[in-house]
């Protein structure tokens, strides 16, 4: 495997509660080769989101080291690229002005940014939609102007969490297809947190299972799947194979989810 | 025409307002005209109406609007800039906020243009007396409204703004003011609305200036149509500066 461009070492973050604390993510360690595609997947709970905001520099006070190209990494970096969970594109920007928006930031002439978001406007799928408002477009297409506007600054790695989260099933497979396009043409190096098993083995050359609380590495399973690929190597065997022996996992830790979930409110109910 | 039809045009709109306008006036034209309001307090519209070339001509009216406008317009600059950076400064300093939002609130329901005698020792007889009442009436409104607004930034816009390293001047110019804009120009449009009354009413106390110091005058010449009259340009300079208001939102934030 190629040398690393993100290494993630022995994270651990405990959350203060009233009740002592929750450790949400215990000793995590994993890497990420050049122009990779790696997915995280978990059940709801398991400490995905707090990973996305450590490894992304949202997050301070924690245990371990996040690196890209060796040096460590503290706080948010031009390197790596966050698209989010929620809606955030800026609703009082037009499409392109959005997606220029770190251009902008960065000081580049107007003309030019223009014509660089263009370029990541149409890699989207977005063009005819430059003057258009997000109010103006669906879902599905917000979130394309989302990851065009983190395309646009050029990150090392792009960094995602759930960002089809919201949208139903076929958008999302077929918002999979278009991710798949972007990262086969840029390369690009691609770090996915997700629940969503399909959207995970569709997209991902590896999965990574996490257990539920505290999050834990469980397994890495090597998605070994024809590129380029698109949303009809769902129906594929080597697929549903791929499914399958992740659920297993997964369905265990799912399980622990639920029940976790479950007693929480009994106890809540007995506390009342 | 169904009602929804015509709530979806611009000029439906218009017409119902203008239609609805008119037969008010119509109603108190009959009732006075009948007896039910007395014509020695309340002029018949069509006196008002009547009036009006009148005070344009001999009164010049137009003259004491646009005096009027400019101290409205004065006061508005001021309550955007001092208003809009004190709400930033209660959003940044969250014990300035606990410790000031409830007396900024206070200072909202104050009657600022009973302080009028203090601003006159402080200001003089002048217009600057009158576009700092108005100001001090409208500020704590774009104050509060604006705190308000930063506050309610959504977090991940934030978050946004943070993962491409925006500076905190940039943070604040780029997303947090941007976001807020909506809640501000709530704010903005109050404090105008507390700033007019207050510059037409200190006008009218201190006789001095636009159409605050004609409607004295005129009342005082128990001209009923001609106060009337002065009274129907203070509000035309609200509906303008409200219109403007609006523009510059829709300017600086075309779609919601």
């Amino acid at each position: 495997m190629a040398e690393a461009l993100l290494d993630v070492r022995n994270i651990t973050k405990r959350f203060a509660t009233s009740d002592g604390g929750i450790l949400a993510v215990d000793d995590v360690s994993f890497s990420v080769a050049p122009g990779e595609f790696v997915s995280i997947i978990g059940p709801s709970g398991c400490g995905k989101s707090t990973l996305f905001n450590i490894i992304g520099g949202l997050t301070g006070d924690y245990e371990g080291r996040v690196a890209v190209e060796g040096a460590t990494v503290v706080g948010t970096h031009p390197a790596i690229g966050m698209v989010f969970q929620e809606e955030s594109t800026f609703p009082w920007r037009t499409v392109e002005e959005n997606v220029a928006f770190p251009l902008e930031i960065g000081g580049m002439a107007k003309a030019a940014r223009m014509e660089r978001a263009a370029h990541f406007i149409a890699l989207v799928g977005l063009t005819g939609f430059e003057r258009r408002y997000p109010a103006e477009l669906s879902g599905g297409m917000r979130q394309r102007v989302a990851i065009a506007r983190t395309l646009a600054s050029e990150p090392r790695i792009l960094l995602m969490d759930e960002p089809f989260a919201a949208l139903d099933e076929q958008t999302r497979l077929l918002l999979g297809d278009k991710v798949l396009q972007i990262q086969q043409t840029l390369k690009q190096t691609t770090l996915l947190i997700t629940h969503n098993l399909t959207e995970a083995v569709q997209l991902s050359d590896r999965v990574l299972v996490m257990t539920y609380r505290p999050g834990r590495l469980k397994r890495s399973v090597t998605i070994d799947l024809p590129h380029p690929r698109d949303s009809e190597v769902v129906s594929s065997e080597a697929f549903g194979h791929y499914v399958a022996q992740i659920w297993q996992d997964l369905r265990e830790e799912a399980s622990r989810g639920i029940e976790d979930a479950e007693s929480r409110v009994r106890l809540q109910g007995a506390r009342r | 025409m169904t009602m929804r039809a015509l709530a979806r045009t611009r000029n439906g709109a218009r017409a119902v307002g203008i239609a609805t306008t008119v037969a008010a006036i119509a109603v108190v034209e009959g009732l006075i005209r009948g007896g039910a309001i007395n014509a020695y307090i309340v002029p018949l519209p069509t006196q008002i109406l009547a009036a009006l070339p009148r005070i344009i001509a001999e009164e010049h009216v137009l003259h004491r609007f646009w005096q009027t406008a400019q101290e409205v317009l004065w006061a508005s600059l001021l309550l955007a800039a001092f208003g809009i950076a004190l709400g930033a400064l209660l959003y940044r300093f969250r014990l300035l906020r606990q410790a000031f939002e409830a007396w900024v609130g206070a200072l909202a329901a104050a009657p600022i243009v009973l302080m009028y005698p203090l601003f006159l020792v402080i200001f003089g007889r002048s217009t600057t007396t009158i576009v700092m009442i108005g100001f001090a009436a409208g500020l704590a409104p774009v104050i509060l409204k604006t705190a308000e607004g930063l506050s309610g930034t959504r977090k991940v816009l934030i978050d946004v703004g943070r993962s491409f390293k925006l500076s905190p001047a940039q943070q604040f110019r780029k997303v947090l003011l941007p976001a807020a804009l909506p809640s501000v120009f709530v704010g903005l449009r109050l404090g105008l609305i507390f700033a007019m009354i207050n510059i037409v009413g200190v006008e009218f106390l201190i006789n001095f200036g636009g159409l605050g110091q004609l409607i004295n005058e005129l009342a005082e010449r128990y001209d009923l149509p001609g106060t009337y009259g002065a009274i129907l340009f203070v509000i035309l300079a609200s509906v303008v500066f409200f219109d403007l208001t609006a523009r510059i939102e829709r300017w600086l934030r075309p779609v919601e």
